[in-house]
């Protein structure tokens, strides 16, 4: 009896004090947790389905996709407080015929309320001209030039009777990063105050962003598929960049 | 009997201590990456790829390994042969699977540890990318990295060479490019006559015709051919036609003030290299110079430099074949180091 008086008494700072660690958990920027982006693929607000499904671009012009690919990287997020996090190693390949590669992990992120999220699309000058990599940026994954190096950073392949090219074929590789035709672009959106992407170590948070790959297509240059059918670097992969640099995502919803 | 016991325990002895020094022996002298006095720093300098006996020794394997290709019938040492300074002897542009001709010479494999660009459009621009090139050209080995890292998987002994070159069987493309990087940034061509005269290394000296030419260099060719790589990188037009049937340097930069530009090439080993130019059309180091000396054609992005020719009488034209002979270095050439084993 008196033993265990004792072990209580011992116990209650116990529990007062990682309850007190708790709450700091919360505040202080040196606990880290997880939270998930999906990249729900789309061309115009219908769902992507490769190889089957006939759109339309900006033109009017018939078009299916056989492949569509992309890099997301250099992930950094903001606080209200204008301090940033770039979330280091943050390489990521989205393949739409991979459904697992469409909603992607980023792990070990300092807690709190983000306001703000940006991104390269496509990959950082300085990796395009590393040394050998792996993982996302292995050249196994079909996105790495080899006469010229350097990444794809979007890969759209299909048809459209418009095209010109045997089989009527449509391939937009973009990549390239000297000038001029620097095909870097940053993506960056701002988030709701009011639901800001709360990082908490009792929470996983997801984004869902939502992305148009006709985005491609449109936004600064209508482009017909009779004309531009076939880009893999240089001008025409500007045009395009240039394009999808801002309608290519659109942030939905987060699920905090 | 106890005579015949200790005999033969001698014996066995004998033979165990041979056996094991035999085990011994092939425990070469280490691997190592060595300036030479005379050269700059590097820039790649296998920070990021640790070098070792090991990692050498697989990167060597992979590089004469002509199962790689889609015909097997082609390994990178095809086409970069040794007693060729790593180029192809006799070959005009490179030769690859299904006998299909590429469309420039081959490049020469020395020195690379210095280069900021390969290929003769600078296109790629890291020597551990490189191979990649020569790997997926469909004139070349004909075939892609997946393949590759799914035969290495399954075919012995690679899988334990990873395993001593990386501490893990594990294969990928990275690992298979870090692995070959060993072998070729190794190879260090900077013992040529030349090297040893500008050392002061002995009593090494050039003779007097060598000096004539190195000296006739140095007022002719070495704006474009600097020391200590006779070669200063940069990208030009020597005024082959005056349409270029290969757009060279533009394909890459997608700029036409590039249209018809190569990289100037390095002249280290060069009497072993023919034939010459990005085309392999000059057979010999007679035609090079004629071509300086009279055949230079006023091509759209003709060098500045070249717009008169470089006049060379039969005198100076011989002089400077005995200085360029200078280059060569036998010892890189014979070093059973980097030879097939």
């Amino acid at each position: 009896m008196k033993l265990s008086q004792y072990f209580l008494a011992l116990l209650c700072p116990i529990i007062l004090l990682s309850s007190c660690k708790k709450s700091a958990d919360e505040v202080t920027a040196d606990t880290k947790s997880s939270f998930s982006i999906e990249f729900e693929n789309q061309v115009n607000g219908s769902p992507l389905v490769l190889n089957t499904t006939t759109y339309k671009n900006a033109k009017g012009e018939d078009f299916k996709i056989n492949v569509f690919k992309y890099y997301v990287s250099n992930i950094k997020l903001s606080k209200a407080d204008g301090t940033t996090y770039l979330i280091p190693e943050s390489y990521f390949l989205i393949d739409a015929s991979k459904e697992e590669s469409t909603n992607i992990t980023l792990k070990d992120v300092p807690t709190g309320d983000y306001i703000k999220i940006e991104y390269t699309i496509g990959v950082d000058y300085a990796r395009n001209f590393a040394g050998a990599q792996t993982g996302a940026l292995d050249p196994i994954n079909g996105m790495f030039w080899t006469w010229n190096s350097g990444y794809i950073f979007v890969k759209l392949e299909g048809t459209s009777p418009q095209s010109p090219a045997t089989g009527n074929a449509l391939t937009f590789h973009i990549g390239g990063v000297t000038d001029p035709n620097n095909t870097i672009r940053t993506f960056s959106t701002e988030i709701n105050a009011a639901n800001p992407l709360r990082v908490r170590t009792d929470g996983k948070p997801n984004m869902h962003f939502k992305v148009n790959a006709a985005a491609l297509f449109t936004g600064k240059t209508d482009i017909s598929f009779s004309t531009l059918y076939l880009t893999m670097g240089g001008v025409n992969s500007v045009i395009v960049a240039n394009n999808y640099a801002n309608g290519l995502f659109r942030l939905d919803h987060i699920h905090n | 009997m106890t005579v015949f016991a200790m005999l033969f325990l001698s014996i066995a002895l004998m033979y165990a201590c041979s056996k094991s020094e035999e085990e011994v022996t092939p425990e070469e002298k280490k691997i190592t990456f060595s300036v030479p006095s005379n050269f700059p720093a590097p820039v790649y300098n296998f920070e990021d790829n640790k070098l070792s006996n090991a990692g050498f020794t697989l990167g060597k394997k992979i590089f004469y390994e002509a199962r790689l290709s889609a015909d097997k019938s082609v390994s990178c040492g095809s086409c970069h042969q040794q007693f060729a300074a790593f180029t192809q002897l006799d070959h005009k542009v490179s030769h690859g699977v299904n006998n299909c001709q590429g469309k420039r010479n081959t490049p020469p494999l020395f020195n690379l540890a210095w280069q900021k660009a390969f290929f003769w459009d600078g296109g790629v621009k890291n020597i551990e990318t490189s191979p990649l090139n020569a790997i997926t050209d469909a004139c070349e080995m004909g075939t892609d990295i997946q393949t590759i890292v799914t035969f290495l998987k399954n075919t012995a002994p690679y899988p334990d060479l990873f395993k001593q070159a990386f501490g893990s069987t594990e294969i990928n493309s990275q690992l298979i490019l870090k692995s070959i990087a060993q072998f070729t940034a190794v190879l260090v061509s900077g013992n040529s006559k030349y090297d040893k005269v500008m050392r002061k290394e002995g009593s090494i000296s050039f003779s007097s015709s060598e000096l004539a030419g190195y000296n006739l260099f140095k007022e002719k060719c070495i704006s474009c051919h600097a020391e200590p790589f006779f070669t200063d990188f940069s990208y030009r037009s020597n005024g082959l036609d005056l349409l270029s049937a290969d757009e060279g340097r533009s394909h890459i930069t997608g700029v036409a003030s590039d249209f018809g530009k190569f990289r100037v090439p390095t002249l280290r080993n060069i009497e072993y290299t023919s034939p010459y130019m990005h085309d392999g059309r000059f057979y010999s180091l007679d035609e090079v110079l004629e071509h300086y000396n009279s055949g230079i054609k006023a091509s759209t992005n003709l060098d500045v430099q070249l717009k008169t020719g470089i006049p060379l009488n039969i005198t100076e034209k011989e002089q400077i074949k005995a200085f360029l002979k200078t280059l060569t270095d036998h010892e890189f050439i014979k070093n059973t180091l980097y030879s097939e084993s």
